[in-house]
């Protein structure tokens, strides 16, 4: 546990903005442990990570951390990505949005960015509601549950993020839950190490907005929900559908090999230096 | 068009749009994110074919949301961007201007004006996002905003606008519009050493005692890049000097002052006017853009009827050039502002007169460039 705490401090902007925003028991704390954990293991220098991220709980991530890190508007998070990692396609760019941040006013740059292939890494974390401000429905809450601007019942249809960044294709598509987190350590890590845009869905609880009002109880008790319906995609393979229902699965969805874009740009480069003869 | 990376020293039969990259590549324009619309999409077309064998990038976004987004993810990882649209899609990319100006990062927005509001009449002429571009985005913030009346202008100001983006770390937009930049011309670009490029200040002290958002005497801390080895935090909030969201009074109070401050100390550096036949003017016409050419032709046959005339033509629009303005307001009888909107600039320029002259407008909202003659039958009159 030492070992864990020392690897954290070094990370950590401890001598700036604490405490965090974050209210006691939040998955965020889970999610920013593994992440940590996560680039230690990749080996990068703190010089060559990016973290970007949108507006929401789940946003205010990367001003805890030492790295260059860029906390930008509203569901643009992998807009501005896209612009770092072209600008200089040797940084590793990461980037953390919300359910609402990443699936509500960000969808459209989520499938371009996607089927654009990139080499970045999307993390989203589907706490099912509008955390920050303070309880509205999302694209992830589902059918039938309550939200602030729900209190007669959600008659939308929830979004599966991961099952959609399948279809959009990114070439890495995971799932896993802040419950499991050893288990998420090593998605993001392979999700990083992934060449290609990677996307992972982190199943993550918000009490204090989606729990206490879905009678879901306190953080201990979503935790244990989100460990007694996870399935492994291994194990989810072996059940049938009844035995599925209500659950969901986690581990890796997707992992394809396809034509990244920096790299075809590059040919894009010489076929330009060709066609217009670089005189400069 | 014409092909080729780039024309130094030559004479060369562009169209407004065209020369406009060949101005950013001039000053160094490495990225370039943007959406296709009318009239602005040549801009796109042409960096598309350029930017990468100069070793550039361009990259046609899903929207304007995401091209002013990743301008600014360009710029903060050490590219000289820029962006180019027209009036829908500058609406779009409001919100993000304003993080670049929060966040002080140095990029370049075109805006080539067509009718509006609306989809409005997309491939007329008009003059109508002067005060979007001064106050379309959310809350206080300085800007600077520049207008183009020619090709030559595309290519010269295109470079200060990157210049001036550089030196005071914030966007700074170019409204140009549909008849300067479809209009062909003949200019001469030139050679490398003639013209001055200007990059951003970057940190050269130690990291552990870089402090991003320090002040300094030019009120421009310097600025250090995604990946040199100096990591802070940026963001849309409120800042300390450290780049971390505050909620201090103490803090956000001198930091609002100073990006206000490097903007205002440095009025002079910024505002720029081009005169003609304007020092001994009775009558003076103010005017920017396209509509600038037809008053500068109006003002020379002015003259030659015996009606002492002048232009002042306006290059740089935000922040409003008073200084400039106010010793010919108080010498001419009368000015008239001939723009093609319901009288943006008239009504500024109508708010720092404070009764020295009298100001008459002259206003075309159906999609059609003022003629030097409609100018001119006013001027005779006045
Ligand atoms: C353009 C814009 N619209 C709305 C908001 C207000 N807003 C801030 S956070 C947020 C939702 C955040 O929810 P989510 O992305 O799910 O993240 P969480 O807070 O749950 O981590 C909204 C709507 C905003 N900041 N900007
Ligand atoms: S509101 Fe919800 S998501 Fe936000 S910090 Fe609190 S528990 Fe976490």
């Amino acid at each position: 546990m030492a070992e864990v705490t020392k690897l954290i401090h070094k990370y950590l902007r401890h001598d700036k903005k604490f405490p965090h925003v974050w209210c006691p028991g939040c998955g965020n704390g889970i999610l920013l442990g593994a992440l940590i954990r996560a680039i230690d293991r990749t080996g990068f220098e703190k010089d060559d990570i990016v973290l970007v991220s949108g507006i929401g709980c789940a946003g205010r991530l990367p001003v805890y951390v030492d790295f260059n890190t860029l906390h930008t508007t509203h569901g643009r998070a992998l807009t501005f990505a896209t612009g770092v990692k072209l600008a200089n396609p040797r940084l590793q760019v990461i980037v953390i949005m919300g359910d609402g941040d990443a699936m509500a006013i960000g969808g459209n740059h989520f499938i371009h960015a996607a089927r654009r292939n990139l080499n970045l890494t999307a993390i989203i974390v589907n706490n099912n509601i509008y955390g920050m401000t303070g309880g509205q429905y999302s694209p992830t809450t589902p059918y039938g549950a309550l939200a602030t601007t729900a209190v007669y019942r959600n008659i939308e249809h929830a979004f599966s993020i991961a099952e959609l960044a399948v279809t959009a294709g990114a070439s890495l598509v995971a799932r896993g839950t802040v419950y499991h987190a050893t288990m998420l350590d090593r998605l993001i890590e392979q999700a990083i190490r992934k060449r290609g845009f990677s996307v992972l869905e982190v199943i993550s609880h918000c009490h204090t907005q989606f729990g206490r009002r879905n009678k879901m109880g306190g953080a201990v008790d979503m935790l244990r929900w989100q460990k007694e319906n996870a399935v492994r995609v291994e194990k989810a393979a072996e059940m049938s559908e009844e035995e599925m229902a209500g659950k969901f699965t986690i581990g890796v969805l997707v992992d394809r090999d396809l034509p990244i874009y920096t790299e075809e740009y590059r040919k894009i480069r010489e076929a330009a230096r060709r066609r217009l003869g670089a005189v400069k | 068009m014409v092909s080729g990376p780039s024309f130094w020293g030559k004479q060369v039969l562009l169209q407004g749009n065209e020369a406009m990259v060949e101005g950013a590549l001039a000053a160094g324009c490495t990225f370039f994110a943007g959406y296709p619309i009318t009239p602005a999409t040549e801009i796109s077309e042409v960096m598309s074919v350029k930017l990468p064998a100069v070793g550039g990038t361009f990259i046609q976004m899903e929207d304007e949301i995401a091209s002013m987004g990743a301008i600014i993810g360009a710029s903060l990882a050490g590219a000289k961007s820029m962006t180019a649209t027209s009036g829908p899609g500058f609406s779009l990319m409001q919100e993000n201007l304003g993080f670049a100006c929060v966040a002080e990062v140095p990029c370049v927005v075109v805006n080539v004006m067509r009718g509006g509001p609306s989809t409005g009449l997309p491939t007329n002429v008009a003059q109508g996002d002067v005060m979007q571009a001064r106050w379309g985005t959310h809350g206080d913030h300085p800007i600077i905003v520049l207008a183009v009346s020619s090709t030559a202008d595309c290519f010269d100001i295109t470079v200060k606008a990157f210049n001036l983006a550089e030196k005071y770390r914030t966007p700074v937009i170019i409204l140009s519009d549909e008849v300067v930049g479809h209009t062909r011309e003949k200019i001469r670009i030139p050679h490398p050493e003639e013209i001055e490029v200007v990059d951003r200040i970057r940190p050269n002290m130690p990291p552990e005692w870089y402090i991003p958002y320090e002040d300094n005497s030019r009120g421009v801390p310097p600025m250090g890049i995604f990946g040199d080895g100096y990591r802070y935090h940026v963001t849309g909030l409120i800042h300390d000097v450290r780049g971390f969201p505050t909620q201090r009074a103490d803090e956000i109070v001198p930091f609002l002052t100073r990006i206000h401050r490097k903007i205002s100390q440095n009025f002079f550096d910024i505002l720029m006017v081009d005169t003609e036949l304007a020092d001994d003017a009775e009558l003076l016409v103010i005017a920017y853009g396209s509509v600038a050419r037809s008053a500068r032709r109006a003002v020379r046959e002015a003259r030659e009827r015996g009606v002492r005339a002048g232009l002042l033509q306006l290059i740089t629009l935000w922040p409003f050039p008073r200084q400039i303005l106010e010793p010919y307001l108080k010498k001419v009888r009368a000015v008239l502002v001939p723009e093609m909107n319901m009288g943006q600039v008239s009504r500024e320029l109508k708010r720092i007169n404070q009764g020295m002259t009298r100001v008459e407008t002259l206003n075309r909202i159906d999609g059609n460039l003022i003629t030097p003659a409609e100018i001119l039958v006013r001027l005779l009159k006045m």
